[in-house]
């Protein structure tokens, strides 16, 4: 064996492997899928009204200069009810708050609005969840920061707590 | 006990699984011109489910699923490229949704990998037969 530098190789070789496999372990899964539309447009949609007394709402609804959050919700979604309450708080904190109601029936989204109370301007029904597929959202809740021009700025994953209320406040002001 | 057989049946299905409402009708409609359908069908194979993770969309029963399926039926049947509708979703969901990873990137390392692994292997193989010779 005039080259004995080779024997390094296999062992070189399990180390890399060993170490992704470590390293694999120690970085926690990120179970989420996140949209790829931030930084873009708001797709082109128009959606009827999810329940008498709030209206419809379309893209073009949300590019009217005032940056706001779009919360995407369900009346049989669990989550939605626990965030309900910070909700109203954005909302006291002088936020608007439009709404995407997914797979959802006119009376159930009045039952809900009744019980939890109605931050929300306008509310859409999204039956089909097309607008959701659109918007690359992943489930129910998610919110969206929109810009006044109605471009995504940022999307949280899953309910809002207590904790991601400032944060939530602080992403539309730095987009007025 | 033959007559109670459909309430049960009736009973166990979910009603309340995902909401309701309507699926649209292209998520469990074929096309009707075959060759599209295959195309389709095809692409649905190799996209991922939104909701349930390790499945396909053609796999899943998913709400989210079918409306998936019903979006690469109608981009099919408006006369779209697979690549192109794959395309449509990586846009919204990112590299994630493929089942097949693009020539790019990471997934560049997948396609070449085994091509670097394959010339190692006869590589180290020539060395075995050349000292037994």
């Amino acid at each position: 064996m005039n080259r004995p530098w080779l024997l390094w190789i296999p062992l070189a070789v399990v180390a890399f492997i060993g170490g992704l496999a470590i390293y694999g372990l120690a970085v926690p899964k990120d179970d989420q899928v996140h949209s790829a539309m931030i930084g873009k447009k708001l797709p082109a949609f128009a959606l009827p009204a999810a329940t008498a007394g709030v209206p419809a709402l379309s893209n073009t609804d949300m590019a009217d200069g005032k940056p706001r959050l779009l919360n995407i919700f369900a009346s049989w979604c669990l989550p939605c009810k626990a965030e309900a309450p910070h909700l109203e708080t954005l909302k006291a904190a002088g936020i608007e708050i439009d709404a995407i109601a997914i797979r959802d029936k006119p009376e159930d989204v009045a039952a809900f609005l009744a019980e939890f109370g109605n931050p929300f301007r306008r509310i859409g029904s999204d039956s089909e969840m097309a607008v959701q597929l659109m918007l690359g959202s992943s489930g129910v809740p998610e919110t969206y920061v929109i810009g006044g021009d109605g471009t995504i700025l940022f999307q949280h994953i899953g309910d809002i707590r207590a904790e991601h209320v400032p944060m939530l406040i602080e992403k539309v002001n730095a987009a007025r | 006990m033959r007559a109670f057989a459909p309430i049960l049946l009736a009973l166990s299905v979910p009603v309340f699984a995902q909401g309701s409402g309507p699926t649209p009708p292209m998520a469990n409609q074929q096309l009707a011109d075959p060759t599209q359908e295959a195309q389709a069908m095809r692409l649905m194979h190799s996209l991922r489910c939104i909701q349930c993770q390790g499945q396909s969309i053609a796999d899943s029963d998913a709400a989210m699923a079918a409306t998936m399926r019903a979006q690469v039926r109608q981009q099919i049947a408006a006369g779209e490229k697979p690549q192109a509708i794959r395309s449509w979703m990586i846009d919204r969901y990112g590299e994630w949704v493929s089942f097949e990873p693009d020539m790019k990137g990471a997934g560049l390392l997948l396609w070449v990998a085994p091509f670097f692994i394959f010339v190692a292997s006869i590589w180290l193989a020539r060395g075995l037969f050349r000292r037994r010779s």
